[in-house]
């Protein structure tokens, strides 16, 4: 008989490490492919992979081989019309039948080489030497962690994994189940044999026939195992991933009667981004939106762009409500916080000082990274010189301005870059 | 009652009733149809190598194909450039992914996909597990340079001790180096010279020795003690290698000055593998044929018994009927001689030939007509390479039904010529002109190794052949670079006519070591 081996389930991804060498080897081209790429679509569909392409001739492998030119005799198949000693013109490409064995199959010239990054490959070359700041309690390889979990039993296993209490207690069930009916029969035929003693003499034919069926009966019962091989029970375990990342961000903004659409718009893209980023370092990701003017609220990904109500800026609201969001529901053992807080930096003239104060005092502590960005072509307003004072204060508190959607990116470079950089 | 009774002896037993109905495979369904396949091939004499197959999925598939086939290969970028190539064509559906890979080891490795109907499980059965396993067990080529028995387990030394070199000189030094071997894999082979065969076991044992040994040979010839002054005068310079090399990356292996014990290993590892492979270069025509041949047999005496339904036959017909179609030179799908269609149309014809011999049959070949046609098949599958069994055994039945023709290309003429048909005075042409298409030494480039400066600047001079006037591709600047990196010194190559008057000269020049 064959040898047959199911091998589907082991070493999916063999050519994975030959994939992963040939983009390490043409990760130049590739960025600049991927950059390329970023600048031609929208930031909100940045979450898929890319198709890249490479000048054929740098991924070519170059063996000796034989140019056209010379004599080349050949043979082809299907010969419609020609007789021996027809001349016959030269076709443009091909044809002719050099035996070089590239002739490009429908006469044209050579294309690039396209493939396909993933979308993992893809914000790879993206993020490239990005790194998420004060990384205290996660790293960056989003390796996936498992965890074994007991799930019940099964009917085999290997014996270190025997569940003893549950297989006797099978073992036990089935000898029950097994013997009640020469048990019962058993204590009649006793009883029987007690009656019966009471007439009649041992030696008796009748008597001799019960001794000889109790007999029978213990040897029946004795004989059912006491252990069957079909008892035994497994404790079964399954690997289930374990999110031993986990992140919340928290998206502030201003949307007060200054912040226009294109100023919105602007904070979109920079949080898209940042999403993008924690999405990659983490498993699971929170995110709250929170929107504010005069007063604060926590609200959907759509009304936070979307909704129309607005008023006077108290940017001091916001925060408020962001240190009760963290205390209500995202304890820092486990969870990394993130803020990022856009807006236009008009303020409630007093308001400012609190909102340091709020900062300093209540959630800084709490988080791993705020980032303030400030989306205004004009002079800082009072926030920023409040702001700039926490920024001495704070290492981990980070403020750009951003003039217009170009600056997006250098800025959220900036101020995600390596924390070597810093250092 | 007596008639009865014969015609029920010629007539195939249809008692059993078809193996499945369904189009599913089971694992239980497979080794039945193994069962019987293997049955009916023993019936035929096949001698195979155990088989193992193995269920895989079509990203399997692409892996296994990226990687030149082998379930074990070292780590390399081209076998990513591959992958990505093999997995954008399947997914776009231009191609579909060959159905089967087969390998010459012992026990001989087939791959059933995932995907493949239970028709098509029994076509790669006997396809690849009877068809290729006994070509790779009965061809002369095979059984004189490979060892199908010890290769897994040379790929699995080679792969440890590649991936060992990169944990002690890096990944780059490693890629490097086999970026160049790759460049010369097509002359890294002895064509004459027998290797022989070693066990892993022998092959870790001796590699050590290897090593130093082949450093002092290095160091002899390198030697750069001055000789005393009037000797030196009086030998005439020798010119070394004393007869041309044609096994480069053997020479390389052997006297490049500047490498390490580890780089020629490397070296050998990848001629090694070059050397495995190059009895399937020269026998695609033959192995696919006879695999095609064995399966097409195998599917319809399965069928003749009744063991597959109507369904499966057709379907079977459609995919075999797919491989075999040989598109005309006219066609836009042309690509060259379709190796199945040829092979397939060769074996055919020669059981024809000895079944139902025509009067031309009987003059062609007087020795196959009317003999047993398992012996004769038997005996074109073991002796032969491509080039030599069309030069046997294309018969003028075969040349008329492709209607095949000759073209001369010469650069020196304006237009092309049909240097022969198939009539009766081109047929002797044409056979004799296919058979050199598939002569190895002729599709290559003549190269060897011609001279090497051993007092002076220790330069690399190849030659190049050439034929017909053929030039060489552009490639070979880039190629000159990489067996410059393999010497460490400046390479010349000297392009010449068959005469051996040097016509061209390529140089790649060397900078000057630091140290």
């Amino acid at each position: 008989m064959a040898h047959l081996i199911d091998r589907r389930l082991n070493g999916k991804n063999k050519s994975a490490i030959n994939r992963e060498r040939f983009l390490r080897r043409f990760k130049g081209q590739i960025k600049e492919a991927v950059a390329r790429a970023v600048k031609g679509r929208s930031i909100t569909d940045i979450d898929t992979g890319e198709k890249v392409s490479i000048p054929v001739k740098d991924v070519s492998e170059p063996v000796f081989g034989h140019a056209r030119g010379g004599v080349w005799e050949s043979v082809h198949p299907g010969n419609k019309e020609y007789s021996r000693g027809d001349r016959i013109d030269r076709p443009e490409e091909g044809g002719g039948g050099s035996g070089s064995g590239k002739a490009s199959q429908d006469g044209e010239g050579e294309d690039d080489f396209v493939f396909e990054l993933s979308r993992e490959e893809f914000l790879n070359f993206f993020f490239d030497d990005l790194e998420l700041p004060n990384l205290v309690k996660t790293q960056l390889t989003a390796t996936q962690a498992f965890k074994n979990i007991r799930a019940g039993y099964s009917t085999d296993g290997t014996p270190s994994n025997i569940d003893v209490v549950r297989s006797l207690k099978g073992a036990l069930g089935r000898r029950i189940a097994l013997t009640a009916g020469p048990m019962a029969r058993l204590n009649e035929a006793r009883e029987e044999l007690d009656v019966l003693l009471e007439t009649r003499e041992e030696g008796d034919p009748e008597v001799d026939a019960l001794r000889d069926e109790i007999k029978s009966l213990k040897t029946r019962i004795l004989g059912i195992p006491y252990i069957d091989p079909f008892d035994l029970r497994y404790s079964n375990r399954v690997k289930v991933p374990r999110p031993h990342t986990q992140a919340v961000m928290f998206c502030v903004m201003d949307v007060s009667g200054s912040m226009d659409e294109q100023k919105k718009d602007t904070a979109k893209r920079f949080f898209i981004l940042l999403y993008l980023f924690l999405t990659r370092a983490y498993e699971k990701i929170d995110v709250v939106f929170v929107r504010h003017h005069t007063q604060a609220a926590e609200v959907n990904e759509h009304d936070f762009f979307h909704a129309r109500d607005t008023g006077g800026t108290v940017v001091s609201s916001a925060l408020k409500l962001v240190h009760k969001i963290i205390a209500e529901r995202f304890p820092t053992q486990d969870w990394n916080i993130y803020v990022a807080q856009a807006s236009d930096g008009d303020n409630w003239d007093s308001d400012s000082v609190t909102c340091k104060e709020i900062l300093l005092g209540d959630i800084l502590p709490l988080t791993q990274y705020y980032a303030y960005i400030e989306i205004t072509e004009g002079e800082p307003q009072n926030l920023w010189m409040e702001y700039e004072q926490v920024k001495a204060a704070c290492a981990h508190f980070a403020m750009r301005k951003i003039a217009n959607p170009a600056d997006i990116y250098p800025v959220f470079r900036d101020l995600f870059k390596k924390a070597a950089a810093h250092a | 009652m007596g008639d009865a009774y014969q015609r029920q002896a010629q007539a195939p037993q249809k008692s059993k009733g078809p193996l499945s109905t369904g189009s599913e495979w089971t694992f239980e369904l497979i080794d039945r149809y193994y069962g019987e396949i293997s049955r009916i091939a023993a019936d035929f004499e096949l001698d195979t190598y155990p088989n193992q197959l193995e269920v895989i999925t079509a990203e399997q598939m692409m892996d296994a194909y990226a990687s030149v086939g082998m379930p074990v290969m070292y780590h390399h970028w081209s076998y990513g450039k591959h992958f990505l190539q093999t997995e954008k064509g399947y997914k776009r559906g231009q191609m579909g992914l060959a159905y089967e890979i087969v390998i010459n080891s012992n026990p001989c490795i087939a791959y059933l996909m995932e995907e493949n109907s239970i028709t098509m499980q029994a076509l790669v059965i006997a396809h690849a597990a009877f068809g290729h396993n006994s070509f790779f067990k009965g061809n002369y080529l095979f059984r004189t340079w490979t060892d199908a028995s010890a290769i897994i387990d040379y790929l699995v030394f080679a792969r440890h001790y590649i991936r060992q070199c990169e944990e002690r000189y890096g990944i780059d030094a490693v890629e490097e180096l086999l970026d160049s071997c790759h460049a010369l894999m097509n002359y890294g082979v002895d064509r004459y010279k027998r290797p022989p065969k070693l066990s892993v076991a022998e092959e870790q044992a001796r590699q050590a020795d290897r090593e130093a040994y082949l450093q002092s040979q290095v160091n002899e010839l390198w030697r750069t003690l001055p000789r005393r002054q009037e000797e030196e005068e009086k030998v005439e310079r020798k010119r070394f290698p004393s007869e041309p090399q044609e096994n480069l990356l053997y020479f390389i292996e052997k006297f490049a000055p500047l490498l390490e014990p580890w780089q020629r290993e490397l070296v050998r590892i990848v001629r090694k593998i070059a050397q495995y492979f190059y009895p399937q270069r020269q026998t695609q025509v033959m192995n696919e044929g006879w695999a095609t041949f064995w399966h097409y047999t195998i599917m319809n005496r399965l069928y003749d018994e009744g063991l597959i339904t109507d369904g499966a036959i057709m379907e079977f017909l459609h995919s075999h009927t797919n491989v075999v179609y040989q598109p005309p030179v006219s066609s836009r799908w042309y690509s060259g001689i379709n190796p199945y269609a040829l092979g397939f149309a060769m074996y055919s014809d020669i059981k024809r030939i000895c079944e139902v011999p025509t009067e031309e049959d009987r003059q062609w070949f007087p020795d196959l007509a009317g003999t047993p046609w398992r012996p004769a098949l038997e005996f074109a599958m073991k002796n032969f390479k491509d080039e030599s069994f069309i030069a046997q055994y294309l018969s003028p039945k075969l040349i008329r039904d492709f209607r095949l023709f000759a073209v001369k290309d010469d650069d020196h003429e304006s237009k092309l010529e049909v240097s022969a048909i198939h009539d009766e005075a081109g047929y002797r042409d044409i056979r004799r002109k296919l058979a050199e298409q598939y002569n190895l030494s002729s599709r290559e480039p003549n190269i060897q190794v011609w001279d090497v400066q051993t007092r002076g600047d220790r330069s690399l001079t190849l030659r190049h052949t050439q034929q017909n006037r053929r030039p060489l591709a552009n490639t070979v600047h880039e190629v000159l670079k990489h067996i410059a990196r393999l010497w460490g010194f400046s390479v010349k190559l000297e392009s010449c006519d068959p005469d051996g008057r040097v016509i061209l000269t390529y140089e790649c020049k060397m900078e000057k070591r630091h140290g």
